[in-house]
């Protein structure tokens, strides 16, 4: 401030002299003063509002400012009144239970926990409601391995956007799903099969999807696919159209959820994708959402899940 | 002109300077070591295991912590993302803590048990092959390397020294069999610590590779056991507001 430096042309120099720029005695501007004493003022108002001061083994802990919220029992469900001096998480106790987004969410929140599948399906309000919170849910948690838009890394993690599934795609069968989580495991028959016969086998697989393989290979490839040797009807079933209650795959759409053979370029890399898949076996595990999750959440999750593969 | 001596001797300014600036740091910190309700009386937290703490010790080397942090806050935003708040309870066998504040990736602090050791594996190794958005950078050394371990009865004595309860004599595992109960206090035996580092990574098998002992394999069930201590449905909800 050019102005200010003039008027104090006749203060002492502190003799600091630097290429002829001196360093004078003036006191620092009085609203700087001002400003500060304010900030010693504010800290004092501070000191009686919020907890502030250790005080032996414990502390001051602020006056007019207390934070009300509820306390729901667990076993009675009772809610009880709680006042407690200011904190954040008597603040986010109290947040949670009034704040206004957490009760714009809330009411909604009801209306879904007391509604059926059915009931939610059909209402469009409360369909919207379920897409634009799963969504963020379905983000946050299950986007990782199933990808932002549900479709999966093939032979990690199944399409979700898909009208396929493994366990099933009945609202309450992918509830299930979710709550409790999935292990598909297949067994891995590297010893029980010799090459030709693996051979075979795989050309049956293929044989299933439209694929036109060699038809002796097929024929001895099914034999072992029905019988005690393969014994792969038991969990595929013996037109290999998989099965809900073990997750195994239906092998003879053209989707495929383990083996790559959507992304193989010749009927060979096919062949071999397959093959891998049956020499190694499979072990995929869904992590058990019932203890992270609440069970409204889950439900909105469920109705999303359900969408996203078109609804069965 | 009285502060011309401190001004004119550095040693004395630079003196003066850190008492100013400490005042600040022991006025806030030095009261929570003697408030009583800083560290909230809670079940289920111990110390890491052996293998737990080698992954730690990964996680430290590779700085993971310059992208995540481990402490989640009390709002609602975080509520709803990562789970209940982090108590201070939860580090406090942390030398250091991970509470950290830069999020370049989602906060860790209750990662333990969300996804399978697979993803985790697959995800340290190659994240985009699983999530294709990911500026997280690879990590494939971790199932390359195999894990050293022969000192690791010395860092755990290391982290004994200030104060961490892993035993070495026979009063101090009494004293844990109390505390923990001797499954735990049998981990945390530091004469066994060898031994109970290998068992758990085969009985564990993180890495998903039966045959070896990786990096990986330590990492893995370090994340895997993140804030997954404390059961919170044993506590009422606001239970952990009366420490504050
Ligand atoms: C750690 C990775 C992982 C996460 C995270 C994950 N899943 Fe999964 N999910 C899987 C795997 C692996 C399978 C396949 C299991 C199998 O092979 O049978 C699966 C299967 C499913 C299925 C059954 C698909 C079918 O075809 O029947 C549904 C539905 C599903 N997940 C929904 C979810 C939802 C919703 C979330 C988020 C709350 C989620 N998943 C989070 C790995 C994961
Ligand atoms: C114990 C039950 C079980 C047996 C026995 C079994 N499977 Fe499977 N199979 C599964 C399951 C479960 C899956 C799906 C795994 C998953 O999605 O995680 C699967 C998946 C597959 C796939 C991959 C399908 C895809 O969409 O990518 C092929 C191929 C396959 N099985 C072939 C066979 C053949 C051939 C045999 C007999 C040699 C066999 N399976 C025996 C349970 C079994
Ligand atoms: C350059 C910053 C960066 C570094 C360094 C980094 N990460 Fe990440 N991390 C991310 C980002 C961004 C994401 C979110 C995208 C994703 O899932 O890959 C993430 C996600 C994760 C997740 C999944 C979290 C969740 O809840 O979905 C885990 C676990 C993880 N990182 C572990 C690690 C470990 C262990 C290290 C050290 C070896 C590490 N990260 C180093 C940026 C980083």
């Amino acid at each position: 401030m050019s102005n200010s430096n003039q008027k104090s042309g006749g203060a002492p120099s502190t003799g600091h002299s630097w290429d002829g720029i001196e360093e004078l005695t003036n006191p620092v501007p009085r609203w700087w003063i001002w400003s500060f004493y304010f900030t010693v003022v504010i800290c004092i108002i501070y000191w009686i509002i919020y907890p502030a001061w250790p005080v032996g083994k414990s502390y001051t802990t602020g006056t007019f400012n207390d934070i009300t919220y509820n306390v729901v029992n667990k076993e009675t469900g009772e809610a009880t009144e709680v006042t407690t001096h200011w904190n954040t998480r008597a603040l986010l106790m109290a947040d949670m239970q009034r704040g206004k987004e957490a009760l714009k969410q809330k009411a909604y929140m009801d209306e879904v926990s007391k509604a059926s599948f059915n009931e939610i399906l059909e209402d469009p309000e409360k369909m919207a409601f379920a897409r634009s919170l799963a969504k963020g849910i379905y983000g946050d948690n299950c986007a990782a391995c199933h990808g932002t838009g549900g479709t999966g890394v093939v032979g990690l993690f199944p399409n979700l956007a898909d009208d396929d599934w493994l366990w099933g795609g009945k609202v309450e069968q992918i509830q299930a799903t979710i709550e409790q989580g999935r292990h598909g495991y297949m067994p891995d028959f590297k010893n029980s099969f010799n090459a030709e016969q693996l051979d075979a086998v795989t050309e049956y697989v293929l044989s299933l999807s439209g694929h036109s393989m060699d038809k002796k290979k097929v024929a001895s490839g099914k034999r072992i696919f029905n019988g005690q040797q393969g014994g792969c009807y038991y969990c595929h079933t013996t037109k290999a159209t998989g099965m809900v209650a073990v997750g195994s795959a239906n092998l003879t759409d053209s989707i495929w959820t383990v083996a790559d053979v959507q992304g193989a370029a010749s009927l060979e890399a096919k062949k071999a994708a397959v093959k891998t898949v049956i020499a190694d076996g499979v072990s995929r595990k869904m992590p058990a959402w019932s203890e992270r999750l609440s069970a409204n959440d889950i439900k909105l999750l469920t109705v999303f899940v359900h969408e996203l593969g078109g609804g069965k | 002109m009285k502060h011309d001596k401190i001004e004119k001797n550095l040693g004395l300014l630079m003196l003066f300077t850190m008492v100013v600036i400490s005042i600040g740091g022991l006025v806030e910190i030095v009261p929570l070591f003697h408030i009583n309700d800083t560290i909230e009386k809670v079940e289920g937290v111990r110390p890491y295991t052996p293998l737990e703490l080698r992954g730690r010790d990964l996680y430290q080397r590779e700085g993971c912590y310059l992208c995540h942090s481990q402490m989640i806050r009390p709002f609602r935003d975080e509520a709803l993302r990562y789970g209940h708040y982090s108590l201070a309870a939860e580090s406090k066998y942390d030398h250091p803590f991970q509470w950290g504040s830069k999020r370049t990736g989602p906060d860790l602090a209750r990662v333990g048990e969300k996804y399978s050791n697979e993803w985790q594996v697959q995800h340290l190794v190659a994240p985009r092959s699983v999530v294709p958005e990911s500026i997280m950078p690879n990590y494939p050394w971790l199932l390359k390397n195999d894990l050293a371990f022969a000192d690791i009865a010395d860092r755990l004595r290391a982290l004994k020294k200030v104060g961490v309860p892993y035993s070495e004599s026979k009063a101090e595992y009494e004293a844990n069999v109390k505390e923990f109960g001797a499954e735990v206090a049998e981990m945390l035996d530091i004469q066994k610590a060898q031994e109970n580092l290998i068992k758990q990574a085969q009985s564990g098998n993180y890495d998903g590779d039966a045959n070896r002992i990786t990096e990986m394999e330590a990492m893995v069930a370090y994340l895997q056991m993140l804030g997954t201590l404390v059961d919170f449905s044993q506590y009422d909800e606001g239970h952990f507001v009366q420490f504050r």
